[in-house]
């Protein structure tokens, strides 16, 4: 087990190492001077410019040898300061991405959590079961295929504006101040209701398929044959299959995790979220780079965060890892 | 010598039918699997519309040329946008531009992750621990996250660009399953018999490892395709899209930009994210299909 740690941790360390020299090199290696790039493409007076350009040359520290470069930009980032925002200037661009966060956090926990449960549920409940495997397969294949922000487009459009039952922008009411009142929980559910069905729908679709192609690996395994063989009631087969059939499933959890964020945050864009897909969104249109920068650190370390928890179930669900054997894909 | 001519020409003689007996086999059993079949008629009818679709217009997808939000009619055969750009002309436009990224993308995946899962797999041993380490880093990084910092900081974007960028992080798990495969095929008789007989790491693996996993590559590309699709659409639509051309995510994205779900301008939004699902789902049904047709277990079903 601790070799299974070690190894991993090792990985995560290299990953956080690679992405923040990434997250340093991108603007240094671009063709041209990154300030007079950002700047072009602000458009501010002439005097804020000149402001503008002296924190940036500050901030860049271009005047500096690469190594000190290097080494102030983890200064900083270890000091928890990802720089200033350009469009929300003067606000830091870790508090702009705090705020941001628990919407995205609160979208994407229970969506990935309830969609795994279900999704493994209802796959297993549909292997070699002719009518749902027919019928309803095709139907998670074309659900994992979805686009996510498509799916959001069409909830938002039938749902929302069509049928009016939800809203379609924000986290809540506009007429509303946050507060600990029943109103303003309940508009908060109903804005948070949309967006977390279409992430919940496509990656059901995924993982109920997923579940089904391995359980029907496991069903026809030798085990399952001498089970069958010695009268096992179809249940307790089944409950075996699951059980043996769950673990590439959770390492698939661990392989999806990117592009479920990625999901979320296209998804956000669909109903103007305010969490982190929608801040990148304008970010990215205001030109934003120091905010972009920013919540790609975030985003990483949150799948760091995400993937070591997974391993840690990882271990739990399977004794294999626990006691040290092969088991698993480590 | 002449022995040895000889044998391998008789070898030739009767490997050649034999060969051909397990096409014809394949050949049998995918014409009757209604997944692939399915699967690859939306496919080819998607391929056909983004080929033949463009000859059809003269307008360009930028270009305003109609009165806006025109439903779909004879003269505008998916509509017009709110600003009045024709909808068909960005549609195909956006077909073929997710075609290109679906090739070019999921083709560089593809060969990454056969180069390095074959030598991964097949080498063993330290080159193989030093491989598994660069993909897993690779494979924990978050693309997504990958490409939103890259493509922010490029200041011209083509689909050529994306399509490269997305192959070029897409290959981990490719990777990852190839050298899984390689790996159980290595310790196989006919391939320690190759490597006795003194045959070159290469040839092995090109000459005996290789086409016993042909199948396996090919659904591989074809995941690999429909992913590369994907995120490509993704990143469109959060605006790191082509600069200098339409695709299917950049129509989303203009669409909900630009009100279309307000104005109830549907034609808009409906047919991009559609064709995106029908094509992606497609490929995974195929999938299906071919696995049953490559694999005998799954076949009686």
């Amino acid at each position: 087990m601790r070799r299974y740690f070690g190894r991993k941790i090792i990985i995560y360390l290299s990953t956080f190492f690679l992405a923040v020299t990434i997250d340093w090199a991108i603007p240094r290696l671009m063709p041209g001077n990154p300030i007079v790039t950002l700047l072009s493409k602000v458009s501010v007076h002439a005097e804020a410019a000149e402001v503008m350009y002296g924190y940036y040359t500050k901030a860049f520290g271009l005047d500096l040898p690469m190594w000190r470069q290097y080494l102030n930009f983890w200064i900083a980032l270890f000091h928890g300061d990802l720089g200033t925002s350009v469009y929300m200037f003067p606000q830091k661009v870790s508090d702009v991405i705090m705020r941001s966060v628990p919407y995205s956090i609160a979208l994407l926990v229970p969506a990935i959590l309830l969609s795994f449960y279900a999704g493994n549920k209802f796959g297993a409940f549909a292997a070699r079961t002719r009518w749902l495997d027919n019928t309803l397969l095709p139907l998670g294949y074309l659900l994992t295929a979805t686009p996510y922000m498509w799916l959001g487009i069409l909830l938002a459009w039938s749902l929302g504006i069509v049928a009016g039952i939800f809203p379609v922008a924000g986290a809540y009411g506009f007429n509303l101040a946050p507060s600990f009142s029943w109103a303003f929980i309940f508009s908060l559910i109903k804005h948070w209701f949309l967006p977390f069905a279409s992430l919940f729908l496509v990656q059901f679709g995924g993982w109920a398929i997923g579940m089904r192609n391995m359980i029907i690996y496991e069903l026809e395994a030798d085990y399952s044959h001498y089970l069958e063989a010695l009268g096992a009631p179809r249940k307790l087969v089944r409950r075996y299959a699951f059980r043996n059939a769950l673990l590439p499933q959770i390492t698939g959890l661990a392989l999806q995790l990117g592009v479920i964020v990625a999901g979320a945050l296209v998804t956000e864009v669909v109903f103007s979220y305010p969490g982190l897909g929608s801040l990148i969104l304008s970010a990215i249109q205001n030109k934003d780079y120091f905010l972009i920068q920013g919540c790609f650190l975030f985003i990483i370390i949150g799948v760091l965060i995400a993937n070591f928890i997974i391993d840690i179930v990882y271990v739990i669900v399977d004794p294999r890892t626990r006691l040290g054997m092969v088991g698993g894909s480590s | 010598m002449i022995e040895q001519i000889h044998i391998k020409k008789s070898e030739k003689e009767k490997n050649l039918p034999k060969k051909q007996k397990k096409i014809n086999e394949f050949l049998y059993f995918a014409r009757r699997n209604n997944k692939l079949k399915i699967g690859l008629f939306i496919v080819i009818f998607f391929i056909l519309i983004a080929i033949i679709g463009p000859l059809f217009t003269d307008y360009e997808w930028r270009a305003y040329i109609g009165p806006s939000s025109q439903l779909p009619s004879l003269e505008y055969w998916l509509g017009t946008t709110t600003f009045g750009q024709d909808v068909y002309t960005q549609f195909v436009q956006g077909l073929r531009a997710s075609f290109i990224v679906g090739v070019i993308g999921g083709g560089i995946a593809t060969i990454i992750g056969i180069i390095i899962g074959f030598t991964a797999g097949y080498r063993g041993g330290i080159i193989d621990e030093s491989l598994n380490i660069i993909t897993n880093i690779v494979l924990v990084i978050p693309t997504f996250a990958l490409l939103l910092i890259i493509a922010a900081y490029l200041k011209v974007r083509g689909i050529l660009t994306e399509s490269i960028f997305i192959g070029f992080t897409a290959w981990p798990w490719a990777a990852r399953a190839i050298r899984a495969q390689t790996f159980s095929l290595r310790s196989r008789d006919f391939v320690d018999l190759a490597r006795i007989s003194g045959m070159k790491p290469t040839k092995i693996i090109f000459t005996e490892i290789a086409p016993n996993m042909m199948s396996y590559l090919l659904m591989t590309f074809i995941l690999q395709f429909g992913g590369a699709i994907l995120i490509a659409a993704t990143l469109d639509f959060i605006g790191l899209g082509p600069t200098n051309a339409i695709s299917l995510g950049l129509m989303m994205n203009y669409a909900v930009l630009w009100g279309a779900l307000q104005f109830g301008v549907w034609w808009w939004f409906v047919p991009p994210g559609l064709a995106i699902m029908l094509i992606v789902g497609a490929l995974y049904i195929m999938n299906v299909g071919l696995d049953e047709v490559f694999n005998p277990k799954l076949r009686e079903m």
